[in-house]
């Protein structure tokens, strides 16, 4: 969910897909509106890392390019 | 594509005379499996098992009837929606007692828990605090809040658990083999990847972080079948958009801070020493067994219940003789059945259509 008000006190609203929840950041250390966070039970247990993140959906678009070109030369 | 690729990697391991036994230690690992219809289509050769990943499920039987002894004493109970319906050995439950005037409150949060004792300060409230170290921490900072505002009538029926010592239980049992796992995402999350290095270094079995989605799961089976192969029990982290190598600091410290370990009984693994935390002596105040003076003696499960077994990875559902028949979401006979992240409650809703169809 991506966080989109803070609190002083631990308190933030986090929104996903028009859904707005209120989750307890005390867990998260300095938490910033528009960042994406996991949330469990209430609770914001982990910020989301948005290189590795894109590192990862760079991994499946190579996966998906090398499967593509596999079915290609398959078919010639 | 991913399936392609895991066949590819398969054919390396392939000559074993027995299937590649991967472990899957989360509760939503095993639901996602099933909603996502992968069990049947990964390679042959290739055997997930579930694990003791669901915390309502590896809770022992005794533990709701303690809840259900203050319930019955008119403490009110707040709970994890999902503990509601859990048989206890003779058939009651939480769901049960509230319908005959036990006051029982559903919580989404342990901050829902704290909310209903502050909105009712004559009552005593109890929280029902199960869980991995995901919601152990959560927990924590409610007791937190409970103490600072000085909340005088919460307090926790504590069965904590650990993920690693039931995962190093599993592969000492001897009754089942595993060859890699594929790790819990969020309670690493808390640990950290580097949790996992005792369990590749001490068993010499591979370990992988992979998140939820069925790329992340494919991806995460294919590197444990990688490592498999070349021999190398390495620790992978395939979910590090989310995991880091040493986990939260703030959950470890709340937890380091209010908690000691301690032995504690898991359905179908028995008594663990050092698996489950207690709440240290400076905060008895908070410790519903003191302050209510009950004990959370364990207790065997249902007649013909073998949730045990399923829990430890010893059998999968459709092997227990009351899978389908006489257990079923709507009257369950044990806990893996109607948890929301039980094994036999994801065969039940997703793998039972070949064989219905057959």
């Amino acid at each position: 969910m991506r966080l989109v008000e803070i609190s002083g006190d631990g308190r933030a609203v986090a929104e996903s897909d028009g859904l707005r929840l209120e989750v307890d950041v005390s867990l998260i250390e300095c938490p910033q509106p528009g960042e994406y966070v996991i949330v469990h039970a209430g609770f914001a247990i982990e910020r989301l890392d948005t290189e590795e993140a894109e590192a990862q959906l760079a991994f499946f678009e190579d996966l998906a390019r090398a499967s593509r070109g596999g079915e290609a030369t398959a078919a010639s | 594509m991913l399936l392609q690729r895991l066949n590819t990697e398969m054919r390396h391991v392939c000559g074993r005379s027995a299937p590649l036994r991967v472990m899957e230690v989360c509760g939503t690992h095993t639901m996602a499996v099933g909603r996502q219809g992968l069990r049947r289509r990964l390679p042959d050769g290739l055997r997930l098992i579930s694990g003791p990943g669901c915390p309502v499920c590896v809770t022992d039987s005794g533990y709701l009837e303690t809840a259900l002894k203050l319930a019955t004493r008119g403490v009110g109970i707040a709970t994890f929606g999902d503990l509601l319906h859990v048989p206890t050995a003779d058939g009651d439950s939480l769901a049960a007692c509230r319908a005959r005037g036990g006051r029982i409150q559903v919580c989404y949060s342990p901050l829902d828990a704290l909310r209903a004792a502050v909105a009712e300060p004559v009552r005593e409230w109890v929280f029902l605090a199960i869980g991995f170290e995901t919601t152990i921490a959560p927990v924590l900072v409610t007791l937190e809040r409970a103490k600072m505002a000085g909340v005088a009538n919460f307090s926790l029926l504590v069965a904590f658990k650990r993920v690693l010592p039931a995962m190093e239980a599993v592969l000492s049992d001897g009754r089942t083999s595993i060859d890699g796992f594929l790790c819990p995402p969020h309670v690493s999350t808390v640990i950290g990847a580097s949790a996992y290095w005792s369990i590749a270094a001490r068993y010499g079995r591979p370990c992988v972080i992979a998140g939820f989605e069925p790329l992340d799961i494919l991806a995460g089976l294919m590197e444990i079948v990688r490592l498999v192969a070349e021999g190398r029990a390495e620790v992978r982290n395939a979910y590090a958009r989310v995991v880091t190598e040493y986990g939260n600091p703030h959950a470890q410290r709340m937890i380091a801070k209010w908690l000691e370990p301690c032995s504690v009984p898991w359905r179908g693994l028995g008594e663990l020493p050092d698996s489950g935390y207690r709440l240290r002596v400076a905060y008895q105040q908070f410790d519903a067994e003191r302050r209510h003076d009950v004990q959370i003696m364990s207790s065997p499960g249902a007649p013909g219940c073998r949730c045990g077994d399923v829990i430890a990875g010893r059998m999968d559902p459709p092997a227990c003789p009351l899978f389908g028949e006489g257990c079923t979401p709507d009257s369950p006979v044990g806990p893996c059945m109607v948890s929301s992240e039980g094994s036999c409650a994801a065969w039940f809703k997703y793998e039972r259509v070949e064989a219905t169809s057959a």
